[in-house]
């Protein structure tokens, strides 16, 4: 049998109703071509967890007004980055009214978005098919002997396609069945761990010192998560505080420690009390982390098939910005418009498909992933993690603590401090250059 | 979608999952059974979605980092053998990400059942 013998159910089969596949599903539906977004929760984003920081102006073209439409959380307006040691921390708090002119960043809570993206899919006509789980894609040798992708089996089920696009996110077992995707070293896997804290609004944004629907996006190294290589992050939902830490899972290993000792660490910590004293726990969750960056982007495509969002290994750690949701909605809108020009043309081959990756490299996608390509080698130096946020809080204590004896300019304290620390001079210039290359 | 469900969702007081709760000078003290109870589950009482190779687990290390890795602790350790509390998964796939290939079988629960994020 072949599969052309067999009439498919729908023109695409989307799998996983998250930003890239909704996106995808919402793309094709507009331009009138049937395509089922399959999603394995009861609903879009019950599976889903992000730290929670959606990078959004990709949706400003494709629906112009969003912001206020959607159920976004807050407006990042101050977006504050703290080395922490035991006792003390050292930050930097960049705050800025123009960060909401237009809009730029805003928190999301998935299980209140993810419905929102896939709503506009099945407004535009795409047909949501929740509570199924794709086991397995479906191949057949196509006309040219080749095996291709012709649909996806979902228990005893199956059901038929010209194209699947896998937004199974970042485990991808379809990606990896076809082929797509082969397993990453651990230094470039993290695993994040995160708590929504339920926070009165007041309480918000007298500790963060924002008002209305402005927020605040905190980055945190160092002692947050016991020297391990990641970070941790504290971002303002309207109610509620998402909290949580970043581990790089080689070096979480290495550390002899558990992901969720580092956690608690976390959320016990002294110098965070001041944040999240008071916030009661209302959920708990863990999320895969890709930090390849672009050498870890393979093939996009086959025969039959495209791979979008975390599944295709779209991730961004640039150290000071974690991205995921962009990028994911970015690749579903090219991908639906690169499949629907294939399904004119009538070759939905890898070659026919080849438009979704030319739209990437020409877009921010691919061209933003390229930019980040030295950043997860920039993270995994190691003076980020403990030893640069001691360094600055010798500094700072020396400058602030004035005990009597004669004051000494800041050049010889920083030369001092730099003495007492185990950091090297030239360590830090070397530190340095490749961060500024990198990020 | 099998029968055999039961759907679990525990709202601990706050007395219990925050046991200092009341003492805001101090982040509340939590545990992960206490974090974990504030999910909603509905748990597969017909198969597990996880499956481990035990012989494979020990001689590869995996057994070690799966326990280190996950954050939901469905992993211990009893006389040698990994225990699996698959009820307890929140599904992110870490503890694949450290297993040596063939230690550890791990997919994602039947359609309908494990964890469902309300707020995510």
């Amino acid at each position: 049998m072949t599969g052309t013998e067999t009439e498919p159910d729908f023109d695409v089969i989307v799998v996983g109703a998250g930003p890239a596949g909704a996106a995808a599903a919402y793309r094709i539906a507009e331009q009138g071509r049937s395509v089922v977004l399959v999603e394995r929760g009861d609903a879009p984003g019950a599976k889903n967890l992000s730290g929670g920081v959606l990078y959004g102006r990709v949706l400003d073209d494709v629906f112009p007004g969003w912001v206020d439409e959607a159920p976004v959380e807050r407006r990042i307006t101050r977006h504050v980055t703290t080395f922490l040691t035991a006792d003390s921390s050292v930050g930097i708090d960049y705050a800025s009214a123009t960060l909401t002119e237009p809009v730029n960043a805003v928190t999301v809570l998935r299980a209140r978005f993810d419905p929102w993206l896939a709503g506009k899919a099945e407004e535009a006509g795409a047909f949501l098919m929740p509570g199924v789980r794709v086991d397995a894609l479906l191949t057949e040798p196509g006309s040219d002997g080749e095996r291709r992708v012709v649909g996806v089996q979902a228990g005893d089920d199956q059901l038929r396609a010209h194209v699947v696009v896998a937004a199974d996110g970042v485990n991808s077992f379809l990606a990896r069945g076809a082929g797509l995707r082969r397993k990453e070293p651990s230094n470039h896997m993290a695993v994040g761990v995160k708590a929504v804290l339920a926070m009165p609004r007041s309480m918000i944004e007298d500790r963060f010192g924002v008002v209305g629907d402005a927020g605040a996006a905190h980055a945190v190294v160092g002692d947050c998560t016991l020297g391990i290589g990641g970070g941790a992050f504290l971002y303002t939902n309207t109610e509620s505080l998402s909290v949580g830490v970043v581990l790089r899972l080689d070096d979480l290993v290495l550390s002899g420690r558990t992901a969720i000792e580092v956690f608690e660490h976390l959320l016990e910590h002294p110098g965070l009390a001041h944040l999240l004293a008071g916030g009661e726990i209302v959920e708990y969750g863990s999320h895969l982390v890709a930090e390849g960056g672009y050498e870890s982007v393979g093939d996009l495509v086959a025969d039959g098939f495209a791979v979008v969002g975390e599944a295709a290994g779209l991730t961004i750690n640039s150290g000071l910005t974690v991205r995921g949701m962009d990028l994911a909605i970015g690749s579903g809108l090219a991908a639906g418009d690169a499949i629907v020009e294939a399904l004119s043309s009538g070759d939905t081959s890898a070659a026919g498909l080849a438009g979704y990756r030319r739209r990437l490299e020409e877009g921010f996608v691919l061209q933003d992933m390229k930019t980040y390509a030295k950043a997860p080698k920039f993270l995994e130096r190691t003076g980020m993690y403990g030893d640069y946020g001691e360094l600055a809080a010798g500094i700072f204590h020396d400058v602030f603590s004035l005990d009597g004896s004669p004051r000494k300019h800041l050049v010889s304290v920083a030369r001092q401090a730099l003495k007492a620390s185990r950091v090297s001079v030239r360590q830090l210039v070397s530190d340095g250059w490749a961060g500024v290359r990198a990020l | 979608m099998g029968g055999g469900a039961s759907t679990v969702t525990n709202h601990v007081t706050s007395a219990e999952t925050n046991a200092v709760a009341d003492d805001v000078t101090k982040p509340a003290k939590s545990t992960v059974s206490a974090r974990l109870a504030v999910d909603r589950f509905e748990i597969d009482e017909e198969q597990s979605h996880i499956v481990v190779d035990q012989e494979l687990c020990r001689s590869t290390g995996t057994g070690r980092r799966i326990i280190a890795v996950c954050p939901a602790g469905v992993y211990s350790e009893k006389d040698g053998e990994i225990l699996v509390d698959y009820a307890a998964c929140l599904e992110c796939g870490t503890c694949l990400a450290v297993a040596t290939p063939g230690a550890l079988t791990w997919t994602y629960p039947r359609g309908g059942f494990g964890v469902t994020f309300r707020q995510g």
